[in-house]
This record gives structure tokens, sequence and C-alpha cells, in this order.
């Protein structure tokens, strides 16, 4: 059952439901938070249009500063105006910031522990035709073995916007992780969202498993989870945008209500998300916990439906691995 | 501000006392940069003593230069330096790459203030230095930023980079000094990968570039005035200096790039510096 608490959207499976790329929530969370402290500014390395980059320009021209096809410089950069003052959002495809940049991450934005706000976008396989070298899945694993980084993965424009916004008020450095995909908006602003909190979307009376997302593919688990409850299988669909802190809270009282866990990312198995709640999990309350995410291979060009299925992240996939668990 | 007979001798002399302390901190550490660190000491002398905007008694006073050292691995120059200047006492020193002291190995801002950043990495100080610049050229404020780089690390494409945004935003309230040894760690910089002519480089990225002897204080602080007047364009100070300079059995040296002196040689050398052109007072000889 739908957790009322979450607040989701009225007909959150109805076939009208609103598609939206949770960078849209970059471009209005970077205005929000622009109008709220005029220190607020978005560096952007050539990608202002598809970044939504361009939303804050159009708002705020003398905030916004471009610069160039030049990542390193602009982690770099970053650092320095926050040295002084400025909260910097640096923008760029996930692949390039923090893939390319990522030492002067580490040293001039973490180990300074600098308030930048670092915005990775086209990250996971649903970037589409682009391929492998555009599709970034390897991040999330990068950011949060970073001391000082929160790591942030909303899973649609909404609390794409909120992760924003919020990302200003708080100390040092972040990383927030978009899509370029429409993905189907199932939260609303009323929807809780906190850092180090995760959220149940989704509750039957006597689940046997939970599924654990972060990102876009928490729409993927809901799915998932309402097939699994007509064939009579419950679950609990926790999802965790919060990645660093993790709730681990949740994460163990869901794994004590269940005994079974499923982590569902558009990243490499290792490493990320699932290797955040496996490495809570064993040292708390060990259960079993299967990842589901990119198996140790680089992606590929094809449409998002496509490379989901075939790197086994739709719906189907996932209340196909669940029934599995539950059978065992 | 015209400078004196007397002003030069004094900051020549504090250039003396910050490579004597120097190689005291090196031999203490047992392990750290020599030749750098001892041919920018008339340089960072000429900083913390007479160009700076600066209190070492309220490090984080907003008002201040920012002088952001790139090449972090001739920190000993600038914990001298500063301890001299009356940031912190002088004894700290000996605690450089030591378990628990604020003088890591290479700078870290959050553990001495008085840092502008942390750096050893290279190539990132242009970046950070640049943007300063614009931020305060944002705010209408008047501080003056300043960047020290070696010239090895002028093989990182990141300067380049940085080069090319400061050129572009012509941020006349930055000023860069390069410090043109010619070494780096594995030979002479021609060797390992030419970077001649620096000059050439940076007036093609949009900077008006001056070249000194980076030992001639006089010159040196004549470059950093003649930089204040070039209103159009980030300004670059190439600076010529001797890698292990007042030392003359290391000065030219490479191999003298990353290691530091025994203390056996450490007493050959503080010789060796307390003889060097009769600019020393007695009292240190």
């Amino acid at each position: 059952m739908l957790n009322p608490d979450a607040k989701l959207v009225a007909d959150v499976f109805g076939k009208d439901r609103e598609l939206k790329p949770t960078r849209d929530g970059f471009g209005l969370g970077t205005i929000a938070a622009g109008k709220k402290d005029p220190n607020v500014i978005v560096l952007c390395a050539d990608l202002k249009e598809s970044t939504r980059a361009e939303w804050f320009e159009k708002e705020f021209p003398d905030r916004f500063i471009e610069v160039g096809i030049a990542e390193q410089n602009m982690a770099a950069l970053a650092s320095g105006f926050a040295s002084v003052g400025k909260v910097p959002y640096i923008a760029s495809y996930a692949a390039f910031s923090p893939g390319r940049n990522y030492e002067q991450i580490r040293t001039t934005i973490a180990l300074n522990e600098a308030h930048v706000i670092v915005c990775g976008m086209h990250a996971g396989v649903s970037v589409g035709p682009d391929g492998a070298t555009h599709q970034m899945l390897e991040d999330i694993g990068l950011m949060r073995m970073l001391p000082n980084m929160t790591v942030l993965v909303p899973g649609d424009a909404v609390e794409a916007q909120k992760a924003v916004e919020l990302a200003a008020q708080m100390p040092g450095p972040v990383y927030i992780r978009f899509g370029r995909s429409p993905v189907p908006t199932f939260t609303t602003a009323e929807t809780p969202f906190v850092i180090g909190k995760g959220i149940e979307l989704w509750r039957s009376s006597a689940p046997k498993v939970t599924l654990m997302t972060t990102g876009a593919l928490a729409y993927q688990a809901l799915e998932a989870a309402r097939a699994l409850e007509a064939d009579g299988i419950g679950s609990i669909v926790l999802h965790l945008p919060s990645v660093k802190p993790l709730d681990t809270e949740a994460v163990i009282a869901c794994a004590r209500a269940t005994g079974r866990v499923i982590t569902i990312e558009e990243h490499q198995i290792a490493g990320g998300f699932g290797s955040a709640v496996a490495e809570c999990l064993s040292a708390t309350y060990p259960v079993r916990v299967t990842r589901l995410g990119v198996l140790d291979q680089f992606g590929q060009s094809g449409s998002p439906e496509e490379l989901l299925a075939h790197y086994g992240l739709s719906s189907a996939h996932i209340a196909e691995v669940a029934r599995l668990e539950v059978g065992k | 501000m015209a400078l004196t007979d007397e002003d030069v001798l004094l900051l020549e002399t504090k250039a003396e006392a910050i490579r004597e302390t120097i190689l005291d901190m090196l031999v203490a550490a047992g392990s750290g940069h020599t030749a750098g660190p001892l041919g920018m000491s008339d340089i960072f002398a000429a900083f913390y003593f007479h160009i700076l905007k600066h209190d070492p008694k309220n490090p984080g006073w907003e008002e201040r230069d920012r002088l952001v050292l790139s090449n972090g691995h001739i920190v000993p120059v600038l914990y001298s330096t500063m301890a001299h200047a009356g940031y912190f006492p002088l004894e700290e020193c000996l605690t450089l790459r030591k378990f628990g002291s604020r003088l890591q190995g290479h700078p870290e801002r959050l553990r001495l203030p008085g840092l502008e950043t942390t750096s050893g990495p290279l190539g990132e100080g242009l970046s950070q230095g640049a943007a300063m610049a614009y931020a305060f050229r944002m705010d209408g404020k008047k501080n003056q930023v300043y960047v020290c780089m070696g010239d090895g690390e002028q093989n990182e494409g990141n300067v380049w980079e940085a080069a090319l945004w400061a050129g572009k935003y012509k941020l006349a309230n930055l000023t860069a000094v390069i410090d043109r040894n010619n070494i780096q760690i594995d030979g002479m910089t021609e060797d390992v990968m030419p970077l001649d002519s620096l000059k050439d480089k940076y007036e093609a990225f949009g900077w008006h570039v001056l070249e000194v002897n980076g030992h001639d204080m006089r010159a040196f602080i004549t470059a950093i005035d003649d930089a204040k007047s070039i209103y159009e364009k980030p300004v670059m100070i190439i600076a010529h200096t001797i890698p292990g300079k007042g030392v003359p059995e290391i000065e030219f040296d490479y191999k003298w790039h990353g290691k530091p002196p025994t203390a056996e040689e450490a007493k050959r050398f503080m010789k060796e510096l307390r003889s060097g052109a009769g600019r020393v007072p007695n009292e240190y000889a």
C-alpha cells in the first residue's frame, strides 16, 4: 500500500502522470536558492542548456559564470569562490564532473571542506543514445568515499529541486546526481525530504522483502511492489535519496521487518548505493542483500527503456528478482 | 612607497632568517623539499614583510590580501615566513611533518590559520586565486590576490584552463608568480617537458607578463608595483630564481628538489648561508 505519510501524487500509477527529468529540479532549485541567498552562483562547463544552468542565468545573469569545457578548472574555481563566501553550484555531466575532475574535488573541495555543490547530470544508463562514454556509473562510489561529502540522488524533479535548495543551506561539500531522461514525478511539495532520512513509499501488511532505492528507479520499484502485491507478495519500498549520510535506522528497521533486502540503483553494483546498504547491514543486522545495478560493465547506446530492461533495472525485472528471493 | 636601502637590507635579513629556519625544519622533519623553499625565500620575505596587506594576529581578517600557494611542496618557506611574521611561534616550525602537527607535509587550510588553501597536487592554485579575484571584483572589494606557482607545475593542464579563464575575464586584481628555477623532480624542466617561452604562452592567453630576478628585492617589489598599474589584464611575474639559493654547494642541482639535508649537511649548509654575500648581520654569524 502506498504510504499516505509520503504524500505522493494523487494517481501515482496513472497514465497521465507527469514526466520530467530530474535536471529540471536543478534549474528551478538554483533559482530558488539564488533568491534566498545573494551569494549563490552557478558555474557551468559549456553545457548550460542541457544542465538547465541556463535557467539560473536568465534569472541572475551576473551570477552565472561560464567556464568553458574545463571541468578541472571549474572544480578548483568553485573552491576559490567558496573560500571568499560565495555558494557555488558547479554543473556538468557526471562523466566529466566528478569523472574528469575527481582530484580537484578531493583536494580543493572535500579536504578544504569547501561549501561547493557538485551537480552531476546525465548519470546512469538512462542517458540513452549518447552511449557508454556519457553514461556515468561510478559517481556515487567516487563521491561517497570522500570524507566530508554529502551525496544526494533525488528520485524525481520535485525531489531534485528540494535537494538543490537544501544543499545551499548546509555546510561543506555536497554531490547531487541527476538524470537526463524524463521520469515520472511521484513526490509532491508536501513529501518530506530531509538529508539523512529515507522515506517509505510503500508498505504491504505482511512485507517479505524490502526494495531499497535511490534516484529515479524508485518509481520502477513502486511499480514492482504493486505487481508483487497482485501476486500476493508483500513488500516495502524504502526510498533513500540521501546516500550519505544514509538513514541507517530506517535501513535496519526494514531489514528486521522483512529479512530480505534488494537494492536498486543505476550505477555499478560495486561501491555505490547497494554497497552502502550492505556495509550498514553487515555490521548491524546481517540479512541477505541482493544488489541490482550494472554488473561490472559499461553502458551502450539505446533508448532509456531498452537500456533499463537490458541491464535488469526495469520494474518487471525487479519484481522477478523479488519473487525469486522470497521463494528462497 | 619608495624602497630605501635600509628597507632592502631588512628584507634580505628576513630572507636569510627564513632560510635558516627552513634548514632547521627540514633536518628535524627528516623529509621534505629543500631547493624550492630556499629559492623562494626572498620572494616570501618580500610578500609577508612588505607587499601583503595582512595581520598575523588576525589571520581571518576579511580585508586581507590573499596569497595562494599552489605548489604546496615548497610549504617550508611559507611556514618559516609565517612564523617569522608572527602567525605562530618559531619553535612550532620544528614540528613540520610530524604526527599531530599543524604543519602538515603539504599545507592544509583547515589545520593552520593563515593558509588560504590546501595544496600539493599541482596546478590548482591559479584556479582558486582567479576565482577569489573574480568574487572580489563582483562584490566591489579591493583585496588583491597573489598566486605562487612552480615552473614544473606548468606541465599541468589545469594551469592552462585557469590561465584561459583569468585572461577571458581580465582579472586585473590577480597577480601570479612563477618560480622559474628550471628544475623539477625528474630533472631540468626543459628536458622533462620544455616550457619556454612561458612569457609568450601567457601573453597569448591574455596576460601581461613581467620577468625579474627573483632574488633582487627591489626588482621584485617594483614588478609587484608595476602589476598594480596594469588594470586591464591579470599579471604573471616570471621570477627567475636559483634552486637551493644561499647554499652554493646545492644551488642549481635538481637532485635537491625533493630531499632534506642530513644534520651534518645542514651544519655545513648553515655556514654557507651565514657567510653569504656579507648581508647577514653579525648576530647571526
